[in-house]
This record gives structure tokens, sequence and C-alpha cells, in this order.
């Protein structure tokens, strides 16, 4: 028979011993390694980037633009911002940097995002790396166990994630003074807020939780013709859901390094009018 | 073009053992991988193995894995591929191989087996069901199925952990159960089954990490991660982990879900 290949006797998956003997973890030929890389290069980028600025605790306000890492601003070490959003809700003993009071919030909604978890099940965890690739682990429970049963609260991050974005959405309004805290201008700064406001409510509404809510979980559309309609439009956005992800995780660090830049005075914010 | 000459490494053998084994084949234009596996069980290797019926992506039977990639021989022009190219043919490599290209696929007729059927409504007899189109579309996108089982083999969930046969139903059972949740007269709750419970209790829906390889290779083009898994996670949620909708359907004394 053939080239003779005994079958392999205790290891399981694609070897297990009553499959087809072929010993190779996987036969693809394509780049199947390229889509992980990729993934894990972008994510691990902006959690280095994200982490040196949330620790950094400066250089996160230049008016009227304050950085969408430390917004809410919630404890009394939080620079001044003119009708800016501060609220001293953790007062002085809160010592290190206040982005991180904020920062678990969207960070757990993006941990338990079901794009963000396909995207580093995959990639930091390859299970499975690719499809019909192999997986190096001997065992495999996936999300039935503590601490990855805990997936299922994403709703709840959900829920925050419209607040965080509703906070942002007035950074946004404010972003329209000028140094003065006139009213009526507008800056470079002003467009790069803008267009990270409407990706993160894009992203944000796209999520499968909101599809859920908003008409998924129902059996009679026919009786809700509101809520149909509202679970048609965010499943249109859904179906953008991964590239709402990255878009919005680009223009949130762009944001912040824009503020970065102006705070730190590497140059002055081009102003419109 | 004109006719060329293939190398293909097709997968021989039996539960005893077995290899890839070489063959040089003709090409012709617009031919699929199924036509050249036939040209060399005309040709060369009468008593090759394999089973298929349609030869139109409508009957699920001529499932394999090409190059690595589980999909429908029949589906699988050789034009994607370069004339020198190497092209590998094996069985599934998820389920028993029985000879050759053929494995046995009952893993799937089991699970099938192990969801609760269509619940028929007891006020309403046969001839009477009325349903809305906007009511029945997302049932309607997983009846498309031709239960070809290439998500259920391509899924690592069992493809690499035969242990994990036993608790979870696979991708095309999940959304069997996701369909049946979703029909809009389906009784299965007013006779005491709660389907959104046992999709996790007795499924293995928490098994399925999201990883959407059974989207990636259905020759159907369903949306099975979307539109039915992720649904179901949330509808299991709605059960098991939101005190709101439990509190809810409480107060209001009426079955969440609408
Ligand atoms: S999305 Fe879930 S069911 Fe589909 S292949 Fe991945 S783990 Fe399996
Ligand atoms: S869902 Fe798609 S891949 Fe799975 S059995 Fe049905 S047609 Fe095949
Ligand atoms: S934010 Fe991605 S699924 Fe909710
Ligand atoms: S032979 Fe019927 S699907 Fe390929």
């Amino acid at each position: 028979m053939a080239t003779g290949t005994e079958p392999h006797q205790n290891s399981g998956g694609v070897r297990a011993r009553t499959r087809a003997a072929i010993s190779a973890p996987h036969l693809r030929t394509d780049r199947w390694w390229l889509a992980p890389a990729v993934t894990a290069a972008g994510l691990f980028a902006f959690v280095v980037y994200s982490t040196w600025r949330a620790f950094s605790n400066a250089h996160y306000y230049s008016a009227p633009y304050v950085s969408p890492f430390y917004s809410p601003c919630l404890a009394e070490n939080c620079k001044a911002m003119p009708s800016g959003p501060n609220a001293d809700l953790f007062g002085s003993w809160w010592a290190i940097s206040p982005a991180i009071i904020i920062l678990i919030f969207p960070l757990g909604f993006r941990l338990t995002c079901y794009y963000y978890r396909k995207a580093y099940y995959r990639s930091f965890w390859a299970s499975p790396p690719a499809c019909a690739v192999a997986e190096p682990h001997a065992k495999y429970t996936g999300e039935t166990r503590f601490p990855l049963i805990l997936q299922n609260v994403h709703r709840y991050f959900f829920y925050f994630a419209l607040l965080v974005a509703g906070v942002l959405t007035y950074d946004t309004v404010l972003s329209f003074r000028d140094t003065h805290e006139n009213w009526g201008h507008m800056g470079l700064g002003t467009l790069v807020f803008l267009v990270n406001i409407v990706l993160i409510w894009a992203y944000t509404l796209s999520c499968h939780s909101c599809r859920h809510i908003v008409g998924g979980k129902l059996k009679h559309f026919s009786k809700h013709p509101v809520r149909y309609k509202a679970w048609q439009f965010v499943g249109r956005l859904n179906a953008r859901h991964m590239q709402l992800a990255w878009a919005s995780l680009v223009s949130v660090a762009l944001a912040d390094f824009y503020v970065y830049l102006l705070a730190s005075g590497v140059f002055d914010d081009p102003r419109f009018f | 073009m004109s006719g060329y000459t293939a190398h293909f490494r097709v997968w021989r053998g039996d539960a005893e053992g077995g290899g890839l084994e070489d063959f040089k084949v003709e090409v012709n234009e617009g031919e699929v991988v199924l036509d050249i596996i036939h040209r060399i069980q005309a040709t060369q290797a009468s008593d090759l193995a394999v089973r298929w019926n349609c030869k139109a992506g409508k009957c699920g039977s001529c499932s394999a894995e090409i190059n690595g990639r589980p999909r429908l021989m029949c589906m699988t022009r050789m034009s994607v591929f370069e004339q020198d190219e190497t092209i590998t043919v094996t069985p599934l490599r998820a389920f028993p191989v029985v000879r050759d290209l053929v494995t046995d696929v009952g893993f799937n007729y089991q699970k099938a087996r192990e969801v609760p059927a269509f619940v028929p409504p007891a006020d309403l007899g046969p001839g009477e069901y009325r349903m809305f189109q906007e009511d029945v579309d997302r049932s309607q996108e997983f009846r498309k199925c031709i239960e070809c089982f290439l998500c259920q083999d391509t899924c690592h969930v069992v493809r690499d952990h035969e242990e994990n046969k036993t608790a979870f139903a696979g991708p095309r059972f999940l959304m069997r159960v996701a369909e049946l949740d979703m029909h809009p007269l389906d009784a299965a709750e007013t006779s005491g089954l709660d389907r959104k419970r046992t999709a996790q209790d007795e499924h293995g829906l928490g098994y399925c990490n999201i990883t959407k390889c059974c989207t990636e290779v259905c020759p159907e083009g369903i949306h099975i991660t979307d539109n039915a898994l992720i649904p179901l996670k949330e509808r299991a949620v709605d059960r098991k982990y939101d005190p709101l909708v439990w509190l809810g359907s409480k107060i209001r004394r009426r079955p969440a879900g609408g």
C-alpha cells in the first residue's frame, strides 16, 4: 500500500489512530501564517504604544484637545481642562496615571470582543493558527471554563463602551473651541477627533452584543418593526466589524499621538478658522 | 488553453495505514479536481475509492482536502492552480478513514440525532402554519447547508482533539440549534425544552472560540459564526449570565425573547 506509513498510535487530533495516516500537521501550501503574523504584530504594536502612553501621565492635554486615553479623567491629579471631561471621583489618593482608571473599560470591551477574541486566539494562542493547521496544544476546552468563560460578560463592557463613546463625543464637541475656549473654531486636531469619534461609534454599534440586544434576540421580527430595522442597520455595520475594530484602534492611537505631539511642543495645531 | 500534465499526490490507504501516491495526469481546459481524480481512477488506479454524486456542488459528497484546505472536489477548478504546482488530495482529516479518499462521517449523523427536532405548535394543524418572510430569513440562510461537513472537518475543536467529539456538536449542528431557536413557530420552550440553555449544556457551544474556520470553508457561503454561533452564544448569555434579563423575565412573567 503506497508508501506504507503506519497509523500513529498515541497522539490525538489529525494524527489520531483512526484518521488517515499523514504525519504532517497540515498540508497547506499558501501563506497561511501571514494573517496571524500581521495580526500579532499589529496588536503587539498597539499594546506597546498604549502602555507607554497610559503610564506616562504626561502630555495628554493641549487646549482644546484631550487625549482619548485620558478621558474621562477621574482623579485629582488630572490636568485642569476647562469644561473638559474631569470629574474628581477618585480624589487625591490616586497617585499613578489617571488613564489607568478609565482604560479598563475600553480594554475590557476589546479583549472580550468577538472579533479580537478570534484575532488573539489565532495569532497569540495558535488555537488554531489558521484553518486546518493543527494547533500545538494537547488539550482544549475553549470557553467552557474559568477564565475564558468570563468572555460571556462582553455585553456589560458594551454598555460601558456606550458611556465612553459618549464622553469622547463630548470631547470632540469641545474641540470646536480655540485655545481660549471660544466656540466656533476648528483645527486639524478637530478633524482628527471627528474621524476618530465616527469610527469609535461605528465600531461600538457594530458589536455582536449590540446586534443581539437591539433585535437579534427576538423570535418574531414581524411583531417589532422598529427593532427589526435597527437590527438590520446594526447587521450591516456588523458585517464590517473586523475592519472597524482595526480602523478605530488606529484612529484612537492617532488621536492620542496627535495630542502628544501638540502637548510636547513638537508642532502647533494648524487652525482652520 | 490546451491540455497539460499535472502532478498529483493522492492519499491512498485505509485504517491500517497508507500514504501519498504520485500520479502524472492529463488536465484539460475547464476541468475541476474531481475530473482529475476520475481520470486517475479510469486510467491508472481503478480501485481508487472516492465518494461523489452530483458534480454540481449540491450533494455534499465529494468533500476532501486539497493542498491542505478542506474543499469540494467538484467545485475546485484546476485553473486556480499553477500548471507546475503539485496538487495534494487527502481525505478529510477529522474523521476516521475508510479507504483512500472516503471517510466515515458517522460522527455527524450521531450529532444530528442529538439535536431535538422542531416542536410543532399545539394550536396549529398541518397546513395552518403562517409565517412572515422576515421571521424565517435567518433560518433560511442556514437551510442552504448541503451537509458536506467541511465545517465539521475544519473545526479545530474536534479536528485537533478527538476527545471533544463526545461533548461538542460542531458548527453544523450548533447552527441547527440556532435555526430552531430562531424559528417563529418552534414551540420547544412551551414543551419545556430550552434550546438557549441546552446549546451550551448539551451541545458544547462553549467549546467554540469563534475563530471562524467553519465560515471560511463553507461552500454555501453561510455566515455560520456571525449569524448562528455568536447569536446563539448571546442567547445562552441571556439565560445563564444576564441578571437583568433574568429579573425582567421574572417581573413581566413571560419568557424573554419576544
Ligand atoms: S468558529 Fe467555532 S465552530 Fe466554527 S470552526 Fe471555529 S471553533 Fe469551530
Ligand atoms: S454549514 Fe456549510 S460547510 Fe457546514 S456542512 Fe453545511 S454547507 Fe457544509
Ligand atoms: S465589540 Fe466586537 S463583538 Fe462586541
Ligand atoms: S459531487 Fe456533489 S458536491 Fe461535489
